[in-house]
């Protein structure tokens, strides 16, 4: 169980596809200008996150090596072929959302990174909970920079979240400031590298302020200093 | 435990093959499953496009499946005929024009039979976010301003954004944008008044069908 415990550690935090990895940053700048965008491209994500892991855990024992990855690459744009088929044909309110984001998911290579190193030599359990877990992550990182680009762009937060959720979700979709001008350099590309690069500062403050705390104070004071 | 068939050379080339038999097949299906729906889906959405510029007292037919291609420079225009009790009271079609940083700009209008404007409506563009974006109507209401233009009104000299002394807004840091769509619009009506006869199924007895 503990096990399971800490591949969620990892995917949400520990080993986070965009704040420790670094992957996953070319569908990143251009679909989160808003929560809502986030939002649906995290959750198409971990759809396919999730599929991947599981077919290609499956078929982990007769994988050559040599081969490997081509097949994975196979494997995946399928997937993602098949995803966009079913989102338009049966989810088309949803796909009017995201449709342009569901073949962006081939190029992202957390896909493929997660096929690689975990799904190709874990059970196939093991690799569902991982792609569960690194899809979440995603999905978390992408509302939290869509979020900060959203409300310092347009001062808006989950604009649109009724189109891709359904109308009970009304709820999210907040006015910060009426009129607001916008600062239209946050919704452009450069406001998503500057977003990132402030929430992973963040990030590593936290971290060194929570080694600091956990390490013995016991580091005797020099007088002499 | 490595069975003895796995180290021959061709292995890892049937096993390629026969994952792409696999994924293709599995492509195939879905395609077969989904067509119909997908192909339903759109006319929906077309229906849904062709709504916003043309009231629905402008008809009684079915708008969508009542088309005829028009050529226009070489390029087929679809235009969607409106018709209550078999006549044609308004015509609806696709314009497209090249906006800020010359990607295409699309957008579907609403012609009465007189040659006044229903609405337009942009569907699909890649302005500037914020800038370039109040073209559309969920951002902002500057489209509807062309409801009931036509090509005397305003006379062809304000056929332009006020810039350019014209009679239409531009935005504030955004000019190319309206300036474009104006034209766009503009060569929308001429080309209504060019093929009016046509769009309207006004041509006399034994023509087409």
């Amino acid at each position: 169980m503990n096990d399971y415990r800490s591949l969620f550690a990892d995917g949400l935090w520990h080993n986070n596809v965009v704040f420790a990895q670094m992957l996953a940053l070319c569908p990143l700048m251009a679909v989160t200008t808003t929560a809502t965008n986030g939002l649906g491209m995290g959750l198409a994500t971990t759809g396919v996150l999730l599929s991947a892991n599981v077919v290609i855990a499956s078929l982990r024992h007769w994988i050559a090596p040599e081969v490997r990855i081509p097949i994975f690459v196979l494997l995946i744009a399928a997937l993602v072929t098949l995803a966009d088929m079913a989102i338009n044909a049966w989810l088309h309110e949803l796909y009017k959302v995201l449709g342009l984001f569901i073949p962006l998911i081939v190029v992202n290579c957390c896909v493929l990174g997660r096929a690689e190193s975990f799904a190709s030599r874990q059970p196939v359990f093991a690799s569902a909970v991982d792609g569960l877990a690194m899809g979440l992550g995603l999905t978390f990182a992408l509302i939290l920079i869509g979020g900060c680009r959203e409300v310092l762009g347009s001062a808006t937060l989950f604009a649109q979240a009724s189109l891709l959720l359904g109308q009970s979700f009304v709820f999210l979709e907040i006015t910060l400031i009426r009129n607001y001008p916008g600062f239209l350099l946050m919704l452009l590309p450069p406001g998503g590298f500057l977003v990132l690069g402030f929430l992973l500062a963040g990030k590593r403050v936290m971290e060194q302020h929570r080694v600091r705390r956990q390490a013995p104070v016991a580091t005797p004071v020099n007088s002499t200093a | 435990m490595m069975p003895e068939f796995r180290q021959t050379l061709s292995y890892p080339m049937a096993l390629l093959g026969g994952v792409a038999l696999m994924a293709s097949t599995a492509i195939s299906v879905a395609d077969w499953l989904t067509r119909a729906d997908i192909a339903q889906r759109k006319l929906e959405d077309l229906q849904a496009t062709l709504q916003q510029v043309v009231p629905v007292a402008y008809y009684d037919n079915d708008l969508v499946r009542d088309a005829v291609t028009v050529n226009e420079d070489g390029k087929p225009v679809t235009v969607y005929r409106a018709r209550r009790n078999g006549q044609v009271q308004a015509v609806c079609y696709q314009i497209s024009t090249p906006g800020y940083g010359n990607s295409a700009m699309v957008m579907v209008m609403g012609v009465d039979r007189n040659g006044a404007l229903l609405g337009v409506r942009v569907i699909s563009h890649a302005e500037t976010p914020g800038l370039g974006d109040k073209i559309e109507l969920s951002r902002s209401d500057w489209i509807l301003r062309f409801n009931g233009r036509s090509l005397n009104d305003p006379p062809p000299s304000g056929w332009a954004v006020k810039k350019d002394g014209g009679v239409f807004d531009q935005f504030t840091g955004a000019t190319i944008t309206p300036r474009a769509l104006v034209k766009a619009v503009k060569d929308g009506l001429e080309f209504f008044a060019a093929h009016r006869l046509l769009l309207l199924d006004d041509v006399v007895a034994g023509g087409k069908s």
